[in-house]
């Protein structure tokens, strides 16, 4: 399994991991059986992502993509961590193996899935803003 | 603790010994001949092998008549089971019996095997790890055609009782072929008191290079060539000799074979300080049977930690194992081993294995010991699935 150094980086040094007590909004994806849970905290002002932490239990690809993905969604308004794509994740990264791609997914999903939550305590229906919050593709297929 | 790099990973493959490098070199250089040449230097490359292949047959109490060089020791599984089951399909035997925890050397050859319309049985391990005799008994049927049933787990280290088996595949009248990649050099073996008719190697797992493997098939036992061409390996499988690497094969195994109960002995002293201090780490469980397993195999559980971030995270301590997690074997499921022996999903992503050879040493012991509970620590205080285990949460 080849990893990039960032992705090495992001996982030996993974960033914003930890929980946030008083978040807007938690969303998780993911289950144990297929070996990826991630869990993402948003803490939400005036439409801006003031903080993000996450908690992955995963491998290398899940811990980083975590850790890449709240590092890019931090100070963003909610509409661009909304277009956050997997694809950006991985670039970010230098790259993913492929058998690895659905970590990635699986980081962009928790932050809809977190984004969701937060739109449902602010008694507002969040599929049409965010859409459905599948979980990992490659899951679907056990 | 000053750290230094920890290769625990032997059952993946081990480093070529320096005393195996030094019998090898002279064929890597001038002894270039070959040896089904007539003048010197083919006869001395000829003599060579002549002397390898005898030390193959003293490690395993055969003739060196019935030692066949291959390339690994996945070609020596797949030329056991096809060659068998193709040959004795025309007398109407068209059924194999194995076990669900084979390595996929065998289990993908027998998968092979059923797209053609071969029948194929799949023994049960249980939770130790280990075949039953009676249930190879119950198993044979009058068209079976081979047993083959692996010497020793390559993730979990079990042995199977291989003599026993042995007996009763030869009162049936039925071939039994072992898969004893995991086993040379490591445990005692004699094909001929095991009544085995068919066992492969590999040299790699036993300090010998890469590349370079064996199968032992009885004397009378005509399988089918492998490889049509020349007159090597009495023409069953031709192909120039990898004269070098089977010099290797040779002196390897004649050094494991002669240091075998030493080497189990200090193997078997890490292995269960390794496993006594692994165990003390909450929710951990050792897989496979404690005892019955070989000298320098651990292979540990620990919940809400998946195995390939474990892996990492031990190679950032400087210490090299593997682990029986879907990440790192590629596919979505974990290990077929793990799943056999009744572990969940989700037990089985988390598992490390840790194999020992002679070269390892109790320091080694120390810097694992003290890395493990470490980077556990650290894993679980990130993981969504530890925090579940912790509240007595169900793990979804």
């Amino acid at each position: 399994m080849l990893y990039s150094e960032k992705v090495l980086d992001h996982f030996s040094n993974p960033r914003n991991v930890g929980e946030i007590p008083d978040a807007d909004g938690v969303g998780e994806v993911g289950n144990a059986k297929c070996g990826d849970i991630m869990r993402m905290y948003l803490k939400i002002k005036d439409g801006k992502i003031e903080d993000a932490k996450f908690k992955t239990f995963g491998c290398g690809a899940a811990i980083a993509t975590s850790s890449m993905a709240t590092e890019m969604i931090k100070g963003a308004s909610i509409d661009d961590a909304l277009k956050l794509s997997n694809k950006a994740v991985v670039e970010a990264l230098d790259g993913l193996p492929s058998s690895k791609i659905h970590c990635s997914v699986l980081a962009e999903q928790a932050i809809k899935a977190a984004l969701s939550d937060y739109y449902k305590r602010q008694g507002v229906d969040p599929e049409p803003i965010v859409g459905k919050v599948g979980e990992c593709e490659a899951c679907h297929t056990l | 603790m000053n750290k230094h790099y920890v290769y625990a990973d032997n059952a993946a493959t081990t480093p070529i010994s320096k005393e195996v490098l030094d019998a090898m070199m002279p064929w890597l250089t001038e002894g270039y001949g070959n040896p089904s040449s007539i003048y010197a230097k083919g006869r001395e490359a000829g003599f060579a092998l002549v002397k390898a292949r005898q030390q193959v047959a003293d490690a395993l109490g055969c003739e060196p008549g019935e030692v066949y060089f291959t390339g690994c020791g996945s070609e020596s599984d797949n030329w056991a089971l096809k060659s068998t089951l193709h040959m004795l399909a025309a007398k109407g035997k068209k059924h194999l019996i194995t076990t669900v925890f084979e390595h996929h050397a065998i289990l993908h050859s027998a998968a092979a095997l059923e797209k053609e319309g071969f029948e194929v049985t799949y023994l049960p391990v249980y939770e130790n790890g280990i075949v039953r005799v009676e249930d190879v008994k119950k198993a044979i049927r009058p068209d079976t055609a081979l047993v083959s049933v692996m010497f020793a787990n390559n993730e979990i280290g079990t042995i199977q009782p291989i003599p026993e088996i042995g007996a009763v595949c030869k009162e049936a009248g039925v071939l039994f072929h072992t898969d004893a990649v995991q086993a040379v050099g490591h445990v005692h073996i004699n094909v001929k008191e095991m009544h085995i008719d068919m066992l492969s190697l590999s040299g790699h797992k036993f300090h010998a290079p890469k590349g370079i493997g064996a199968l032992y098939i009885r004397k009378g036992l005509v399988l089918p060539n492998l490889i049509d061409g020349g007159g090597q390996e009495k023409g069953r499988r031709a192909g120039t000799e990898n004269v070098a690497s089977i010099i290797g094969l040779g002196a390897a195994i004649q050094r494991a074979t002669s240091d075998i109960d030493k080497n189990a002995a200090r193997a078997l002293k890490m292995r269960e300080r390794l496993i006594d201090a692994a165990l003390k780490i909450p929710h951990s469980r050792l897989n496979g049977d404690r005892r019955q397993r070989l000298p320098g195999n651990i292979n540990i559980s620990f919940e809400g930690v998946e195995g390939e971030s474990l892996l990492l995270a031990l190679d950032n301590e400087g210490i090299a194992a593997s682990s029986g997690s879907a990440c790192t074997s590629g596919s979505l499921d974990p290990s077929h081993v793990l799943l056999a022996i009744g572990l969940p999903h989700e037990v089985a992503h988390g598992s490390l294995r840790i194999t020992f050879s002679d070269m390892n040493t109790e320091e080694d012991v120390d810097q694992i010991i003290d890395a493990l509970p470490r980077v556990i620590t650290r894993l679980r205080a990130m993981s969504p699935v530890w925090e579940r285990i912790v509240k007595g949460e169900p793990v979804k």
